[in-house]
């Protein structure tokens, strides 16, 4: 069974191809380069996926997590194939933030979309999702453009916007974006059309628990066990993992799972300190080797400061690719510290992968505080002059410039 | 294979020792640099080598390889090298039944009782050839990681049953080595991760200990590795030797320094 890897970087000569299935038992993160090994001469084509991009440093393929300042501190972005765990803040605020503006970069990006929940219907996550930023003077373009079907001359003004001006002759194959990362009005729902356009499965926990497994009972709970069940079947069904001869897939599954690890999924590890203590940890071995062997990211938010056994969040973490922590204010009593005082919370970075290489991309200030603005959701740097907190300022604004402010 | 390394530890890839367990721990850091380093060293140093790599995939320590002078696809193709590839087998295990025992079939089962299916795989790949071909020097057992293992749903004494087997095969049996890898989960109450490294710790003959720098992240100096040698059999009245040095991770290699005397501080 030789599966060709459909899929590749730009026009640049050396990327990262991430092959799955073939003869020799590539997976994934092989990179193409003029000393390429054998395995890689069955692969005749690179063909540009919309929405990603190869990391700088080890070529590796990259998508965007929805923020672009979050891209820039995790190295260029999420690489496919690996794992992104936010562990909640405490009322879960800024963390479902994140998670819908992974989804939203997804539908923006015409990437296939696979939402998995325990609390909320899918469907209903996908209608809250934020809507696309425009800049104004796009948006006069754009009302102009949606009455009157004008065609592709116009492409050169709708930068940020392409997908809008698509709306009216709904195309169904990629198409290249031009932009990496995009930004979200967060006071904005995304409009309906761009969601009915896109394509996306959902996986509502408390509808698919009472159908029957058809895998014998191992330590995983049966949340997890169906969950894995429908991701491998969509990964194969539309032929993500490049095994499937009739679909050649050119498009990246962004995987997002809601609350991994809540009561709501049947797992204790939440309620009791002696809970089943192996199920969570094999789901993540095993969605990792799924995510490994195709064309997926995944970003996963679990409420780890509700988990009573310490042991298993080291665990987590040691399994999880890159791991990032959310810790709002609200309630602590870090709300009224003047420090503090303009931010909404703290992101801790807790780890990066190293991946294809020895070192990483690694942003040498530790302290980030992020805040939400009345649109915006912007990470900044925190400086700890409170006796300056008015004077100069250094920081990475959303669309990461550096900024000095005085 | 780091040269610095190398002569800290005292070796080169052809004057190897045989019938020694190396225990590679990190805390607080990432220590997956010494499992490169290994892998790199035995393979020039002509060793049969079996890696069990249950946490990251073939392509990635191909790559990191190939900076490091040695290429595992060219390896695995003339027999040097058997890989057991954790995270592709796994999705192969969990969704279909398979016909015959596999290594990693406690993945499947509710309560794997032991280790037994990786056992028999580990000594059937390092089964000594004699039919005359280019025998190779000795067999090598690399893991990484020991910790995933737990996660797994194993106890601590069934990894340690299966280390134990693995040691009287390998290493007393056809005289090779074995290099491990365990996560120290530091001040996380992980009991069973506890247990595996202390257990560990008393077989070994040598410990390689990553630690994260107590004052916090440096850009210059990455961490700091202690070196322990041991002889578990003997008991000694003099004191093991110990040493301790800090070091930076680069593109291709790892410098190594004394405390204190990074070349950025200097």
């Amino acid at each position: 069974m030789a599966a060709v890897a459909t899929c590749g970087t730009g026009a640049g000569s050396t990327g990262s191809v991430v092959a799955a299935g073939s003869k020799n038992h590539v997976t994934s993160f092989q990179r193409r380069g003029p000393r390429a090994s054998g395995s890689d001469s069955s692969y005749s084509r690179l063909v540009s996926i919309a929405g990603t991009r190869p990391s700088v440093r080890n070529g590796q393929l990259l998508v965007s997590t929805g923020l672009p300042a979050l891209d820039q501190l995790l190295g260029g972005g999420l690489a496919v194939g690996t794992v992104l765990l936010i562990e909640e803040d405490k009322y879960n605020i800024y963390s479902s933030l994140l998670f819908k503006y992974f989804l939203a970069e997804g539908i923006i990006n015409g990437h296939t979309l696979l939402v998995a929940s325990a609390k909320e219907d899918p469907a209903d996550i996908l209608q809250e999702l934020p809507a696309p930023l425009l800049d104004d003077n796009f948006k006069k373009d754009f009302d102009e453009e949606a009455c009157n079907h004008k065609t592709a001359e116009s492409n050169i003004k709708m930068k940020i916007a392409w997908r809008y001006q698509l709306l009216p002759k709904m195309e169904a194959g990629p198409v290249s974006s031009s932009r990496f990362g995009h930004y979200y009005d967060a006071s904005k729902k995304m409009p309906q059309e761009l969601i009915e356009a896109s394509k996306w499965h959902g996986f509502f926990f408390p509808e698919k628990s009472s159908s029957t497994l058809n895998i014998e009972p191992c330590s995983l709970t049966h949340g997890y066990i169906k969950l894995l069940q429908f991701i491998q079947n969509i990964i194969y069904e539309e032929g993500f993992d490049g095994s499937n001869p009739q679909k050649k897939q050119k498009n990246i599954l962004r995987i997002g799972i809601q609350n991994l690890g809540s009561p709501l999924w049947g797992d204790d590890i939440c309620c009791t300190e002696n809970g089943n203590s192996h199920s969570l940890t094999k789901f993540l071995y095993v969605l990792r080797g799924l995510l490994r062997t195709s064309l997926s990211a995944c970003m996963i938010t679990m409420p780890t400061h509700l988990i009573q056994n310490k042991a298993i969040i080291s665990r987590v973490t040691n399994l999880s690719d890159t791991v990032v922590g959310l810790e709002s204010f609200i309630g602590s009593e870090r709300e009224t510290n003047p420090l503090y005082k303009d931010y909404h919370g703290l992101i801790h970075i807790r780890q990066i992968p190293r991946l294809n290489n020895l070192i990483y991309d690694v942003s040498d200030v530790k302290d980030l505080a992020f805040k939400l603005k009345r649109k915006l959701f912007t990470i900044e740097f925190l400086h700890t002059n409170t006796d300056r907190v008015n004077t100069e300022k250094t920081f990475i604004t959303s669309d990461f410039r550096v900024i000095h402010v005085f | 294979m780091f040269p610095e390394l190398n002569n800290l530890l005292n070796t080169t890839p052809d004057r190897a020792e045989q019938g020694k367990l190396t225990l590679l721990c990190d805390a607080n850091t990432d220590g997956s640099f010494l499992v490169h380093h290994f892998l790199s060293f035995y393979l020039k140093a002509n060793c049969k080598v079996c890696f069990v790599a249950l946490i990251q995939s073939f392509s990635h320590y191909n790559i990191v390889g190939q900076k490091l002078g040695v290429s595992l696809t060219v390896a695995r193709e003339c027999g040097q090298l058997v890989f057991l590839e954790g995270l592709k087998s796994s999705v192969d295990v969990f969704f279909r039944a398979q016909a015959e025992p596999h290594p990693l079939q406690f993945l499947r089962e509710a309560n794997a009782e032991n280790l037994q299916p990786l056992y028999e795989f580990v000594r059937e790949a390092l089964k000594p050839v004699d039919d005359g071909e280019a025998a190779w020097r000795c067999p090598v057992l690399l893991v990484d990681d020991l910790s995933v293992l737990l996660s797994l749903g194993m106890g601590a004494v069934a990894v340690l049953d299966f280390i134990h087997y693995c040691r009287a095969t390998v290493c007393w049996e056809r005289k090779g080595n074995i290099v491990a890898l365990v996560h120290d989960s530091g001040d996380t109450e992980d009991e069973e991760n506890n247990i595996l490294l202390n257990g560990l710790s008393h077989q070994s003959h040598l410990i390689l200990r990553a630690e994260g720098l107590a004052t916090g992240f440096c850009r210059d100096v990455h961490g700091q590795l202690r070196i322990l040698w041991r002889t578990p059999s003997q008991p000694t009245t003099q004191r093991d030797q110990s040493l301790t040095y800090q070091y930076k991770i680069q593109d291709k290699s790892v410098s190594f320094f004394a405390k204190g005397m990074s070349p950025a501080v200097l």
